[in-house]
């Protein structure tokens, strides 16, 4: 392959603030009809940022579409997966451009209302978000735009980043997922129509009406248009965040940011998949490989795949909301699994029976929680047996 | 085909159903049974348990039956090897977090856990055992309702019951993963909670995790005990059900095999709680038409309208807990039960020549507060627990069961005499509105000299399955001593399950409606519907059991309350008269306000 041997591509568009008044690009892109805004958002490629990758301007074009005169949108910054933290930067660094996406969205799928949903553990942040709100709030009143943020609290349950989730943990509820469809384009937010989108995204959204989608769409793949800013944590080096174009494989990020001794990289955080040395090559971070929501663990030899999974297994045992069967007793049962066999307690062979488990919770778990738990499961397993039974 | 119609295939074969439809009705109609656990018709869907997962062509995984909508031309296949394994995976999974003791368990024959594991043929226990003792505590503080958190299987029907039906959310989820639990405020026991004990959890649980304190083995020792004169009083609602745990259809009307098989266990003496739901309607018929005359002739601010029943002793706690301001309220009458056990200890007593201490009251009755309330500390007027033990339908199937008697060939028989004898308006209590119709026909005939004017007593305005249902009577050619009603417009309502209580109760409290009277049963049907009741319940069978309810009634030659003859003979020879001080003290009780936390 031509782009085997080079460096993965740096790119700035997510924290440059150069040049760039979010305030100006909302004022001056609700000159603009809406339909010709999802029309760039479709055209730039840009897909959702949180991880599942669903394409931006389809989200808001169906939130658009629907008929209701009450519409929210909601910015998704319940950031909870292990090894993620970028959007944490994004919001400390550039919140406006947060806020200008958002107002954006907000204009282009018809609400008055826009909502950050903030992690619980992200509150130290609060009190600045909300001063600079506060006058961004102001100047979307003095352009005449009819719409206006409010900051919201989480309050430490991983669930509640599942979107249906962090609508009920919003209207007070305990943060379970709902039942799909309808989808939040439909019934989401108080069961209004809503478009929820991941911090990223919403930096990317107002970053294309600046610049149009041209200059997002050059970069990156066929299916995986534009960058990603990339959590980088593990064994590194050059642990910290950083915005690559997308489309290298695993090979050339290991290049640039492993410790010369990479036996695996879980992509994706604790719900992704977990790459070893030997698919490094063949492995093109992006859908036309190993989605991420940028998450990115690098382990060297000196580290136990056993403890990774263990690990993992832990936080979706006890971060599972417990409310369907297929997650909240087979997140223990994986776990109680590989403990069981590491202590000689079940045959290695037990190992298979919990990959039957694994798939049956992929197929019938009612949201990307459990559904996701084979993911980490699967791949650590099937590449480092060794490491789980001795 | 018009637009609201939706083409799919289930199976391989095409249905058309509407739009909106559920996979699960869908494929009910093609006569495809999709199993359940978490899904209960009279309950929101929650789609938790994932028994019911389906395989929808094209779809990345697979979708829960009971909450996804069909849509057009989707092809579904509920038996494929991907839906087998995935289910009989989750069955194994929630036997692993399973107490799955079930020789031993109280709902032995009546889970349907149980049945999905038979039916599955799951064997031997694929997964690590996850019962540990965090999961084994087990509530048994309540009189009424048994609470074992290791039978659980977290469907959460008890949750939405409770919230949904009853608006009490004495239970909730708590915690999170492998904690997460259904738990009460603080998990305090349901004994120090806002708990009604009305039972509706119990019928809707599908396991052993909530069940009726039995009181079976006390009422076997009492009926053992010759010292003991055991008298049974059975509720109106018994008798329309208790077939269905002897495997009767729903809505057959066996009173008279009931009272044989009464018989044959042993009780002394069987006798009806319709009796004493007559002279309810006499006492608080009365105390209605006293209330209506202190307001209305002596304008007096102190006495409180609306006048609500207190049959219902779920109704009770719940106002207790959420209204308490309007206590005064409630009417001061005990409950026919507690009637009935003031009276057998000291009425019936004294006429049989025993002594009060040698009577034991067993009450058989469609409820489980029943057995909270007789554990209530003011229901002691005769100087003992008025009642003594308080069984539930589904108990008395049991104890008809373990006797051994061939139900279906027993004779039928009468109640005995002395508080036995019993009028249609007594049986129809045991259905939503009945109390109201009953006290109608007694009051208005009371107040005018006539009969009520409805074509064969049927006050058909307050029956039917409506949440709230309200009706008015006109009063008019009165007696000259009730002269101060005449041309008044009496304005009732009747409310069932709690929820709907709640809703009429706030719209009282918020002064949008008036009224003079109200019922309130805390069970969605009534009685017919109480949570002591064979499992399992939906509207068409409360539905069936209500039809048996009316029909009972109108096959009764006496049909208003105060000509029961048993109940003159108690006035004259005893009582004196309707709210006499005598009655006051033995048929009258008051209420305590308690806090929502």
């Amino acid at each position: 392959m031509e782009i085997e041997n080079t460096r993965p591509k740096r790119v700035d568009f997510i924290f440059n603030k150069e040049g760039i008044d979010p305030l100006k690009v909302v004022e001056k892109t609700i000159q603009r009809n809406p339909d010709d805004i999802i029309l760039d958002m479709i055209d730039s490629g840009l897909k959702g940022r949180g991880g599942a990758g669903f394409p931006t301007g389809l989200k808001w074009k169906f939130t658009k579409n629907e008929d209701s005169p009450v519409k929210y949108v909601i910015c998704n910054a319940d950031e909870g997966e292990p090894g993620t933290f970028k959007d944490r930067e994004i919001l400390d660094q550039v919140p406006e451009k947060v806020f200008s996406g958002l107002s954006i969205c907000g204009y282009t799928v018809g609400a008055r209302e826009g909502f950050i949903y903030l992690r619980g553990e992200y509150n130290f942040l609060l009190k600045s978000l909300n001063e600079k709100l506060k006058r961004f709030n102001d100047g979307l009143k003095k352009m005449g735009l009819d719409f206006t943020i409010q900051m919201r609290s989480g309050s430490g349950a991983y669930i509640c980043g599942e979107e249906s989730a962090l609508f009920e943990s919003m209207e007070g509820y305990r943060g379970e997922p709902r039942n799909k469809p309808p989808y939040p384009t439909v019934a989401g937010y108080l069961g209004k129509p809503t478009a929820i989108n991941n911090v990223e995204t919403l930096v990317y959204a107002c970053m294309i009406c600046q610049f149009g989608p041209e200059k997002f769409r050059e970069i990156g793949t066929r299916d995986s248009r534009g960058s990603k800013v990339f959590s980088v944590s593990g064994d590194t080096p050059k642990a910290g965040i950083h915005e690559l174009e997308l489309g290298m494989t695993v090979q050339q990020f290991v290049e640039e940011f492993g410790d010369g001794d990479t036996k695996a990289v879980q992509v994706g955080g604790a719900s992704g998949g977990c790459v070893p040395r030997k698919n490094f090559k063949d492995t093109i971070i992006g859908y036309e490989g190993i989605p991420t929501g940028g998450s990115m663990m690098l382990f060297n030899s000196s580290r136990s795949m056993y403890n990774v999974l263990h690990d993992y297994l832990e936080f979706f045992t006890e971060e599972s909301c417990g409310q369907c069967t297929p997650c909240r007793v087979g997140c223990q049962q994986l776990l109680k699994g590989i403990e069981a066999v590491k202590r000689g307690e079940r045959p290695p062979a037990y190992l298979e029976d919990l990959k039957k488990l694994a798939a049956t919770m992929k197929l019938s778990a009612k949201c990307g929680l459990g559904q996701s738990v084979a993911n980490p499961f699967v791949s650590i397993v099937n590449n480092f047996r060794e490491e789980i039974i001795y | 085909m018009n637009k609201f119609s939706v083409n799919l295939t289930i199976n391989d074969i095409p249905v058309t159903v509407p739009e909106g439809t559920t996979i699960l009705e869908a494929a009910k109609k093609l006569d495809f049974r999709i199993p359940t656990l978490c899904y209960h018709e009279d309950l929101c869907v929650a789609g938790n348990c994932r028994v019911c997962v389906v395989e929808q062509v094209g779809a990345k995984a697979l979708v829960a039956a009971c909450a996804t909508p069909v849509a057009e031309g989707m092809c579904i296949h509920t038996n494929s090897a991907t839906v087998r394994t995935a289910r009989k995976t989750i069955i194994q999974l929630l036997l692993s977090e399973h107490n799955a003791d079930c020789t031993k368990c109280y709902k032995n024959g009546n889970c349907e856990l149980q049945n999905l594991a038979h039916e599955y043929r799951v064997g031997e226990h694929v997964f690590i055992d996850l019962i540990n003792e965090r999961r084994l505590t087990i509530d048994d503080l309540s009189p009424s309702i048994i609470k074992d958190d290791s039978k659980c299987i977290r469907c959460q029907r008890c949750v939405r019951t409770c919230h949904d039906i009853q608006g009490v959310s004495a239970l909730a989820v708590a915690y999170k993963g492998d904690h997460q639990k259904i738990s009460t405020f603080l998990d305090h026991p349901l004994v120090e909670v806002v708990c009604t004990n009305c039972g509706q959890c119990i019928n809707r649980c599908p396991v052993g995790a909530l069940v009726e304190k039995t009181n079976i083995e006390e009422v076997w020792d009492a009926i053992n005990d010759p010292t003991k004169h055991v008298v049974v009083q059975t509720a109106p609602a018994v008798r329309v059900a208790i077939g269905e745990e002897l495997g009767y259809d729903p809505g057959e009307r066996l009173t008279g095999k009931m009272v044989t098989a009464l018989r044959r266990l042993g009780f002394n003496s069987v006798l009806d709680t319709d009796f004493s739901a007559d002279l309810t309607i006499l006492e608080e018929g009365t105390e209605l038409l006293t209330r209506l005359k202190k307001v209305l002739v002596d304008k007096d601010e102190t006495v409180a309208l609306p006048m609500t029943t207190s049959c219902s002793p779920g109704w009770v706690k719940f106002i207790e807990h959420t209204f308490p301001e309007f206590l005064p309220n409630v009417s001061t009458c005990k409950s026919p039960q507690q009637m009935f056990g003031a009276l057998a200890k000291t009425y019936y007593a004294t006429k049989k020549g025993l002594k009060a201490q040698d009577v034991c009251v067993v009450s058989i009755m469609p409820c489980t507060a029943k057995k909270y309330e007789a554990n209530r500390p003011e229901m002691r007027s005769s100087g003992y627990k008025d009642v003594d033990y308080v069984l539930t339908t589904r108990e008395l199937g049991t104890m008809i069961k373990q006797a051994g008697i061939n139900f279906r060939n027993l004779e039928e028989s009468h109640y005995d005499s002395l508080m036995g004898d019993s009028t249609g308006a007594g049986v129809i209590f045991g259905a939503t509105g009945g109390v109201m119709e009953a006290a109608l026909r007694t009051v208005y005939e009371i107040v005018t000299g006539r009969e009520v004017p409805f074509k064969n007593l049927n006050i058909l305005p307050v029956r039917g399955i409506e949440g709230v249902r309200e009706a008015t009577i006109k009063i008019e050619g009165c007696q000259p001593e009730w002269g101060f009603l005449e041309g008044v417009e009496v304005s009732c309502a009747v409310a069932h399950s709690l929820a709907n209580a709640k809703k009429l109760m706030e719209a009282v409290k918020a002064g949008l409606v008036n009224y003079h009277f109200i019922e309130i049963m805390a069970c969605p049907g009534g009685c017919l519907g109480g949570g002591g009741q064979p499992i399992p319940t939906s509207a068409e069978i409360r539905n069936k059991r209500s039809q048996a309810i009316y029909n009972e009634d109108a096959g009764l030659p006496l049909r208003k309350s105060h000509d029961n003859p048993e109940v003159k003979i108690l006035y004259e020879e005893f009582l004196g008269a309707p709210n006499s001080h005598k009655a006051h003290t033995l048929l009258h009780t008051h209420y305590t306000p308690r806090k929502r936390y």
